[in-house]
């Protein structure tokens, strides 16, 4: 068995694999060329030779179905991703920068002996060395840096690299050992939510609402034009700091920087640190009374009015296009 | 319960990003930081309120205020102080002033502070809001070989277990600890409360205890800091809900997202 270049690791949910990791898999197979040698996957959990084949174009599968992995345990996690990387001799290790992926890549920094780039949104090999660049201050600056040696953990932004599904699925698939023992952290209970909700940074679509909308009840306008969207509710740091929203929604330098195909920020007046988290989406559109709100000096399309009007003239415009 | 809490000195997140100059068109490498407003990291601020809620919860115990930083950072640790911390420790990296640390550096020189001294919990802040790796709290307690939950939004005593919530694609898993543990703390997990004058000047008085260490060679090497791409203008597409029909066909045909 040839090593690989590149080892992936292909994030799972209710046994399917999510599209974060479809695109790291994508840039995986592009950063593998340039470092001469092929792709390796890990997949986790029962049902994970399955959705293993899914990775096109790998040229080896490390699956560990145990039953532990059917929760997030880190340190299980991490080290079977370790033991892929050692057994396929990658120079890299690739995750989706998801919040489980951002957590995993540092315990896996950790057994490797490295550091994290996180929430890379370019990378290139140059004179036989690994450079990313990455978003800080939330997006206020881009660092660039080089990894002065191998192997190198790196985490790719979502929404920002191209899946790619050609090819055949990986022809090896290796066992991975589950090694057991006793790590000192167990998942002993699962709340389930009222309503299955895609994390903010994976989501493709994000409808986000601010202190324009009045109230917390208003929000229904936004999560019903998200629904016609298939896409998320976002919201600004005002309004989950009053608790309208619960924090796990808010876009912005303390919340979650998001890069999704089209953002619609309604009501939002746009704080530099809200901007900062969301500036990098492809499509903006921003709805708000103010014609001289901050938010329409990055958006891309801009309705001066007020959302309940417009929020609801929009949503039955897209139902009628479907 | 003794309890160590990790904080980082940041720009206040409503600074305006500036780079510094570079010499002979070499690429800038630092953030302008004459006239930028410095703070407790965020989410580093909530660490030591949780910090605070568990040692009262616990009747007893000790909360400890670390950072690493440059001789600055006593200042993030004097609030700590005022704020309620019983005890500050500065590490200092010895290091040509102006260079960052990376994430490893940082993991593994804090994972050498607190090696030699027992604890029972280790808290971070989900990540700081300069750099924004998220990495150093999973770093540092891995490299201790000690559990630790990102991105905790609620911590407690259950039987005498450590019990961490940790959101997991919309759902929450209850973790359960062995001590010593670390984790990195959420946004509602705790407010950190505003300290009165006489605990402000009450911190004045108190010893900070400063640490000398070298740090181990970085793995990132900076090669250069840029302002972020800048957008193509945008345009207003007209005013209230007759504008929609315009809207929809720029989205459909120009930007081609519906």
């Amino acid at each position: 068995m040839s090593p690989c270049a590149v080892m992936v690791y292909f994030e799972c949910r209710d046994g399917r694999v999510k599209g974060p990791s479809l695109e790291t898999l994508g840039e995986a197979r592009r950063l593998s060329e340039a470092l001469g040698g092929g792709v390796g996957v890990v997949a986790l959990g029962p049902g994970a030779r399955a959705v293993g084949a899914l990775a096109s174009g790998a040229a080896q599968l490390f699956v560990d179905e145990s039953e532990i992995h059917q929760s997030f345990h880190l340190i299980e996690a991490a080290r079977a991703i370790t033991a892929a990387r050692r057994a396929s001799e990658a120079k890299v290790v690739l995750l989706a920068a998801t919040s489980v992926g951002r957590e995993l890549a540092a315990a896996v920094a950790a057994d490797l002996g490295t550091c994290v780039a996180a929430d890379v949104t370019e990378l290139w090999v140059k004179d036989g060395s690994l450079n990313v660049r990455r978003p800080v201050h939330a997006g206020k600056a881009f660092l660039t840096a080089r990894f002065r040696r191998f192997p190198a953990v790196v985490t790719l932004r979502p929404n920002v690299f191209m899946k790619d599904s050609s090819g055949d699925p990986p022809r090896h698939v290796e066992k991975l050992d589950f090694p057991g023992g006793e790590t000192g952290a167990r998942v002993v209970k699962t709340l389930e939510p009222e309503i299955a909700k895609v994390d903010l940074v994976e989501a493709d679509v994000i409808v986000s609402g601010g202190r324009g909308l009045k109230g917390p009840e208003n929000f229904s306008i936004l999560e019903s034009l998200a629904r016609a969207l298939g896409g998320a509710v976002g919201a600004s740091r005002a309004v989950c700091d009053a608790g309208w929203r619960p924090h796990s929604d808010q876009v912005g330098q303390t919340g979650k920087t998001v890069s999704p195909r089209l953002y619609i920020a309604c009501g939002i007046s746009g704080a530099i640190q809200h901007l900062a988290g969301m500036s990098s989406s492809k499509n903006i559109v921003a709805i708000n009374k103010d014609s001289n709100a901050p938010i329409f000096q990055v958006a891309d399309y801009g309705i001066v009015g007020d959302l309940f009007e417009v929020v609801p003239a929009l949503e039955s415009a897209i139902r009628k296009l479907k | 319960m003794k309890i160590h809490v990790c904080l980082k000195r940041v720009p206040h997140t409503a600074t305006k990003i500036r780079l510094s100059a570079a010499e002979g068109g070499a690429p800038s490498k630092s953030i302008q930081t004459q006239g930028v407003e410095f703070a407790i990291s965020p989410h580093d601020e909530i660490a030591l309120a949780e910090a605070l809620k568990l040692k009262e919860k616990a009747g007893q115990g000790e909360v400890i205020a670390v950072s690493l930083g440059p001789d600055e950072a006593q200042t993030i640790l004097r609030t700590a102080l005022a704020i309620g911390a019983d005890s500050a420790i500065h590490v200092k990296a010895n290091m040509p002033t102006g260079l960052e640390l990376d994430g490893f550096q940082v993991a593994t020189v804090l994972a050498g502070v607190f090696r030699t001294r027992p604890f029972d919990l280790l808290l971070f802040g989900r990540l700081a809001a300069d750099d924004q790796s998220a990495q150093v709290g999973v770093l540092t307690a891995r490299l201790l070989g000690i559990p630790v939950v990102a991105d905790v939004t609620k911590a407690e005593i259950v039987a005498g277990s450590l019990h961490l919530h940790h959101p997991v694609d919309g759902r929450v898993e209850v973790v359960e600890c062995r001590l010593p543990a670390a984790f990195t703390a959420q946004k509602g997990l705790a407010e950190a409360p505003y300290p009165s004058i006489k605990q402000i000047m009450a911190a004045k008085k108190k010893t900070i205890e400063v640490l000398s260490v070298d740090p181990p060679e970085p793995v990132l090497e900076v090669l250069g800091l840029e302002p972020p791409p800048s957008r193509k203008p945008g345009r207003i597409v007209g005013e209230g809900p007759s504008a929609v029909p315009e809207l929809i066909r720029l989205l459909r045909e120009e930007a081609k997202v519906l």
